[in-house]
This record gives C-alpha cells, sequence and structure tokens, in this order.
C-alpha cells in the first residue's frame, strides 16, 4: 500500500497539558495513522518535552488535511535536508561514505522532494538518476564511474513497516523460530496466502508471484512429489536452487533413488552414490534440462514442472558441487544478479531447507516481502533474522513434512 | 504592594470589528466609559491600595485601553505582545516603549508567531497556563517556558467569545481557579481537574461568564469583578474573597472588562 507521510516535531510541555494526545487522537480521528518517534520527556516539571510523530495517509490530500489541522497545536513539519551525493570513483568503487540501505522502504530528498528509492535491498549503495528524479539501490559491484551515489545520512528515510491488515501469522512481522510451536495454523495461514496469490496472478496482478528457494533435503525428506504437484498447480511461480536439488531430482526420475537410496523403500542400492554423477552426465550429454525435459528422458519431478510451467529456475552454483548440470551459474555474483532480476513481483518467498539458498535470498528480499523459512534446524531461521531477514517468520520441522502439509491443505490429494 | 498599569480610556471606542462582542454600530458612550474606568481605578487605589502606572493614551488606538495585551512582565523582563490583527499590532511599539522608558529588559517573541500578552497567559508562581488557538500561538509557550523556567500548560480557546484565556480562567491568589469549563475542549477540562483539586475549582455559570465574569483582578483577598455576576460573587466569599463589582459594561462592548484593562507589573 503506497502512504504518504510526513514526521512533524511536537515541543514544550505537551504531556500534561493532553497536546500530544490531542494531536494524536486528530490524527486517528481523520483516517491516518502515525509512528511516534523520539519521545523526549521532561525531567522536571519546567523541562518541556518533545516528540516526533510520523503521520501516515492514504493520500496526498488527506495528509494535508491532518496537517493543517494539527499545526495550531504546536506540530510543526520537521525541517529537512536534501540528501547528498558523490560520485562514484571507479568501476565498482563506492565513495568513502557512500550510504548503506536497509532492506526496508526508502526515501531520499531531492530538491526538497521525497522519493522512493526502487528495488530497495539490505546492505546495498543508492544511486539517483542525472535528473535527480529517480533513485534505485545498486550493489557495490555494479556502480560505474561517473554514478551518483548518495553519501551521509541526511535526506534520507527509513520507514518502519506497517502492520499488514490482515491478521494471519505474517501480521507479527516477527521471527518466530521455535519447535516447541504448533505448525498447523501457520501452514494453514502460508496456504491461504498462496491460494490468493495464485488466484492474483492468474488475473496478471503485480506482487503476486511465489518464490521458492530450497536444497536437497527437499527430495530426501519426501517433499518432492509435493512440489512438483504445487508447481504443476501454478502455486510456485520462481525456483531459486543449487546444483544438488536438481541433480537429486532429476536422479529420482531417473533411477528412482536420492543420492543413491531407494526413494520408496529406503534402502541403499548397488553403486547407488553414482546415481547423481550419471544423472549430470546424463543431462549435460544432453545440452540442457529444458531439452533434457522436452526430449522426454526427465519426465516427472520438480525440474519438469518447471520446465513445463515455465517456471524461471535460478540454479547458483558452490564450491562443492559436481558437474555442475548445465544452467548452473558458477559465477557467484552472476548468480546473484540472476536471483535479483526475478525479486521485483514476488508476494511470498518460502525458503525450505537450505542455509545457504535460504539467506542469500534473504538479503534480497525486501522487508515488505512477507517470508517464511523452514528449517529442521532451528539455527537456520536464527542466522536470517540476525542478518536482518526480521519479516522471516521461522518454522522448525522438516521440509518433506511442511510441502506435504502445504500441498494436502491447498487441495493435492493424498 | 502591587503595581498595574493602565491606560486611561481617552481615545477608548469601537473602531474596528475583531471579535464577537464588537460592533461597529454599538456605540460607546464615551462620558460614561470614563466614569466606569475612574470607578475601576478608584477601587484598585483607595479600596485596595494598588499602586497604578498610568501610560499616556494615542489618538487612533481605541484598544490601547486594554493593557493586558502589552506583553507580560516576569520580574524585570517585559515579553512584548505580538498581535494577531493588524488593527492592533500598531500598539505594539507604544508598548514597547513604555517598557523600555521603565527600564524593562524588552524581549519579543520569533517573527511569525503572535502572543497577546497577559490576555493569554496566567497562572500561579510555578505555573502558567497558556491560552492559544484565537490569538495567541501555541508555539510561543515553550519558548517562553524555556526562557522563564516555569511550566506553560497550553489550553485549547474552542469559543470565539472567549478569545483571551482570562475572559475565561482567572487563577486566584489561594490557589482556587475561577473558570468557565465550557470555553475549553474535553482535553483542557481534563487538565484542569488533574491539576487543581476538585473542592477549588470555582465554575462560573454560563450567564455570568458573559459577563465575563472571569475577567477579574485578583489581589491578595480581594477580587475586583463586572458588576451582574452574584452567583461568582457568592462562590468567591464562600471561599474568603472580598469582592468588589464595577460596572465596566461600556467596556464589554468591545470584548473587554476588569482584568483587560490592567497589567500586573510585579
Amino acid at each position: 500500500m503506497s502512504t504518504y507521510h510526513e514526521t512533524v516535531v511536537l515541543q514544550g510541555h505537551i504531556i500534561d497539558s493532553l497536546i500530544l494526545a490531542k494531536v494524536l487522537d486528530r490524527i486517528v480521528m481523520m483516517g491516518g495513522t502515525f509512528d511516534l518517534q523520539d519521545v523526549n520527556i521532561g525531567k522536571t516539571r519546567e523541562q518541556s518535552s518533545s516528540a516526533r510523530i510520523v503521520i501516515r495517509a492514504a493520500s496526498k490530500a488527506l495528509l494535508d488535511e491532518i496537517l493543517n489541522a494539527i499545526q495550531p497545536h504546536g506540530a510543526s513539519i520537521e525541517r529537512g535536508t536534501d540528501c547528498r551525493t558523490e560520485l562514484v570513483p571507479d568501476d565498482g568503487i563506492l565513495p568513502d561514505t557512500f550510504y548503506a540501505t536497509t532492506h526496508l522502504p526508502t526515501q531520499i530528498r531531492i530538491a526538497g522532494r521525497w522519493l522512493d528509492v526502487d528495488r530497495i535491498e539490505m546492505d546495498l549503495a543508492i544511486v539517483v538518476n542525472e535528473e535527480g528524479s529517480a533513485a534505485h539501490a545498486i550493489p557495490m559491484g555494479d556502480v560505474r564511474r561517473g554514478d551518483r551515489v548518495i553519501v551521509g545520512r541526511e535526506g534520507i528515510r527509513v520507514i518502519p513497516l506497517q502492520r499488514p491488515q490482515e491478521r494471519d501469522v505474517f501480521g507479527f512481522m516477527e521471527s518466530q523460530v521455535s519447535a516447541e510451536r504448533p505448525h498447523g495454523h501457520i501452514i494453514a495461514d502460508i496456504a491461504t496466502r498462496m491460494r490468493q496469490l495464485r488466484e492474483r496472478h492468474r488475473q496478471g496482478q503485480t506482487d503476486a508471484k511465489v518464490l521458492l528457494a530450497g536444497g536437497p533435503a527437499i527430495i530426501h525428506a519426501g517433499g518432492r512429489d509435493a512440489l512438483t504437484w504445487l508447481i504443476e498447480q501454478g502455486f510456485i511461480h520462481i525456483l531459486f536452487c543449487g546444483n544438488a536439488l536438481a541433480a537429486h531430482d532429476m536422479e529420482a526420475d531417473l533411477y528412482g533413488t536420492s543420492l543413491g537410496y531407494k526413494l520408496t523403500g529406503g534402502q541403499p542400492l548397488p553403486h547407488g552414490h553414482e546415481h547423481h554423477l550419471r544423472t549430470i552426465n546424463r543431462i549435460r550429454t544432453i545440452g540442457s534440462i529444458e531439452a533434457a525435459v522436452h526430449s522426454g528422458i526427465v519426465k516427472q519431478g520438480i525440474m519438469a514442472a518447471c520446465v513445463r510451467q515455465t517456471v524461471p529456475v535460478v540454479m547458483a552454483g558452490t564450491i562443492r558441487d559436481d558437474g555442475p548440470l548445465p544452467g548452473v551459474i558458477t559465477d557467484s555474483v552472476h548468480a546473484q544478479q540472476a536471483m535479483r532480476a526475478l525479486i521485483p513481483g514476488v508476494g511470498l518467498a518460502l525458503l525450505v531447507a537450505s542455509t545457504l539458498h535460504s539467506i542469500a535470498t534473504g538479503n534480497l528480499l525486501p522487508a515488505t516481502i512477507p517470508t517464511v523459512c523452514v528449517d529442521i534446524n532451528p539455527s537456520v531461521p536464527t542466522k536470517l533474522a540476525d542478518r536482518g531477514s526480521f519479516q522471516a517468520v521461522g518454522l522448525v520441522m522438516d521440509a518433506g513434512s511442511f510441502l506435504t502439509e502445504v500441498g494436502r491443505t491447498l487441495g493435492r490429494p493424498v | 504592594m502591587s503595581r498595574l498599569l493602565v491606560c486611561p480610556p481617552d481615545f477608548f471606542g469601537i473602531e474596528y470589528e475583531i471579535n464577537p462582542w464588537m460592533r461597529l454600530s454599538n456605540r460607546v458612550d464615551h462620558e460614561r466609559a470614563v466614569s466606569q474606568w475612574h470607578t475601576l481605578m478608584r477601587i484598585f487605589e483607595q479600596e485596595l491600595g494598588v499602586v497604578l502606572e498610568r501610560m499616556p493614551p494615542i489618538p487612533g488606538l481605541p484598544d490601547l485601553v486594554f493593557t493586558a495585551n502589552a506583553g507580560v512582565v516576569i520580574g524585570q523582563t517585559a515579553v512584548v505582545s505580538r498581535f494577531r490583527y493588524p488593527e492592533r499590532q500598531r500598539e505594539e511599539t507604544h508598548f514597547e516603549q513604555w517598557f523600555c522608558a521603565q527600564g524593562y529588559e524588552v524581549m519579543t517573541v520569533d517573527a511569525g508567531l503572535h502572543f497577546e500578552g497577559a490576555g493569554d497567559l496566567l497562572g500561579w508562581a510555578d505555573t502558567w497556563f497558556g491560552g492559544y488557538r484565537q490569538r495567541s500561538d501555541i508555539g510561543v509557550y515553550p519558548i517562553l517556558g524555556e526562557r522563564f523556567h516555569r511550566e506553560i500548560i497550553p489550553l485549547e480557546l474552542i469559543d470565539r467569545r472567549f478569545y483571551h484565556l482570562d475572559t475565561c480562567l482567572c487563577p486566584l491568589s489561594g490557589g482556587e481557579l475561577l473558570y468557565f469549563p465550557a470555553a475549553f475542549d474535553h482535553y483542557g477540562r481534563e487538565v484542569l481537574a488533574a491539576r487543581i483539586p476538585t473542592e477549588r475549582h470555582l465554575v462560573v455559570p454560563e450567564d455570568e461568564a458573559l459577563k465575563f465574569a472571569c475577567n477579574a483582578v485578583c489581589v491578595e483577598k480581594h477580587v475586583v469583578l463586572p458588576a451582574g455576576c452574584p452567583t461568582t460573587e457568592g462562590l468567591l466569599q464562600e471561599r474568603g474573597y472580598d469582592t468588589h463589582a464595577v460596572q465596566l459594561d461600556e467596556f464589554m462592548k468591545s470584548g473587554g472588562s476588569a482584568k483587560c484593562l490592567t497589567l500586573a507589573l510585579d
């Protein structure tokens, strides 16, 4: 929801006189909302108090009305300054005092006007176009000599997340990492969101895509069929994974094993550990996963579903990869760029059973995107939250059970 | 010994309309006004032993007589008013000159902020109330509070007829508060209820509030107030105050009464 906001300052004996209460009441009565920031209460009766209030309204007209109504009570618009910029000295090098972003919605002030920063993401810089009419977050490596980059902290405001109107698990906007909590209602909320997003996506609405970033444990833990079904039914619109998830998924199709273990019975097969290597080699022989699916060599599974549903897949390589499969991006900066390019339009992110891909994806997501991190190891959602993705709801459970339960809730025949 | 600044009504009259009481058609009986003013002065000087400082009246400034709006005097500092209406802005330099000539340190509030002196700022030694919204801007009170190390509680005036705080609220020397609650919103009434114990609230009835019963001058245990306010006088007498009612209806045509005609100097 796009909102208009302005910061005002209230000073004086504002507490005992109920002036602060009156101003806040007035904002709410008129249909606005507020964040109360930096309240300094005078230590003695003689000392005055002060408060900074961020006022939000759904329209510019309403914001102006509210400002007009509260100004007689002493609320004055905070005098701000414009942001400062410096030119990038060389390709991939930021000025020393560059502003490092958070993943919260951010605005910069240029010539007295507040401008939204597009494509916000944590730990980037902000580049402004020559006219000063548009700004977007940019990774360090992507800046080019002569780009105008924001420096210092003046003229920048970071907007705290508003509590979403939906009263579901995402409304709490905090990482809940505990194996002790019941999972049922969280999964039900996720399924509800996925159903709504599929509908909105089918109608061509924006920010309606569901992104899943997953690790190979999805295959070992028995989540492959459920995830395949979710992709086929149009519930997943983007897949981020590594070499292993794709390799074991296709190994399962070609050999019925995952890392050599029979998926149905669980027993190891003779020379089964070679299956994933033979799978990778097979796909390399064919040339691409798409060709393997289209030619009917790979018939079922996650990768086959992605190819048939034209779900874009980014496979990011790592130093322990075998092969890798064709399509795996082995330059991690390029992989990051490919993932970043698919973030706009995402309305829900599911990070399942992968420390590496969950945290890498979490770092790319703006705080406004509802995010779920599912892992049997509680340290993964904790680590994700510690890295700043506080919006992620942590779910400590097995990936297979999670996907199966989501599928069941969304109507997958058992 | 109390000292009050006053200004003889030589040029008093209604020459413009800047409050709901003023009607150009409602002519002042000048002779009667002069007589009422002198009666008021006689009470102050002879019955209350107040010292009066008279500033010279100026032709063309009919409201100079309302010295409560000259500014506010705190110790040796005079904060000179910055009037909201151009009609009264012409008085500012005269008040300022008078304070300078008397040796006061003169202070003014920020340009762009309105402040109408003791008409809107009144209280007790430790707590002041600042009326705002009609004439004075709320923004002056943090400035004055900081400058004089006093707590100033802003009170919004919501009824145009009670356009200065001293038209609807009068702090008394014994800690009681004479006031008309309907001139304030519920926030203001709540603040007054929280600040002053209920038994010290002297609530003026509407008919007497409209006669400016609250526009009273309290000097120790004496209260000088406009005539025609028997209930208010009764409330005051119950609390041990001597009341002195003065007919000031000629000045009411301009929206002022006893308090508006004086400024406490110390």
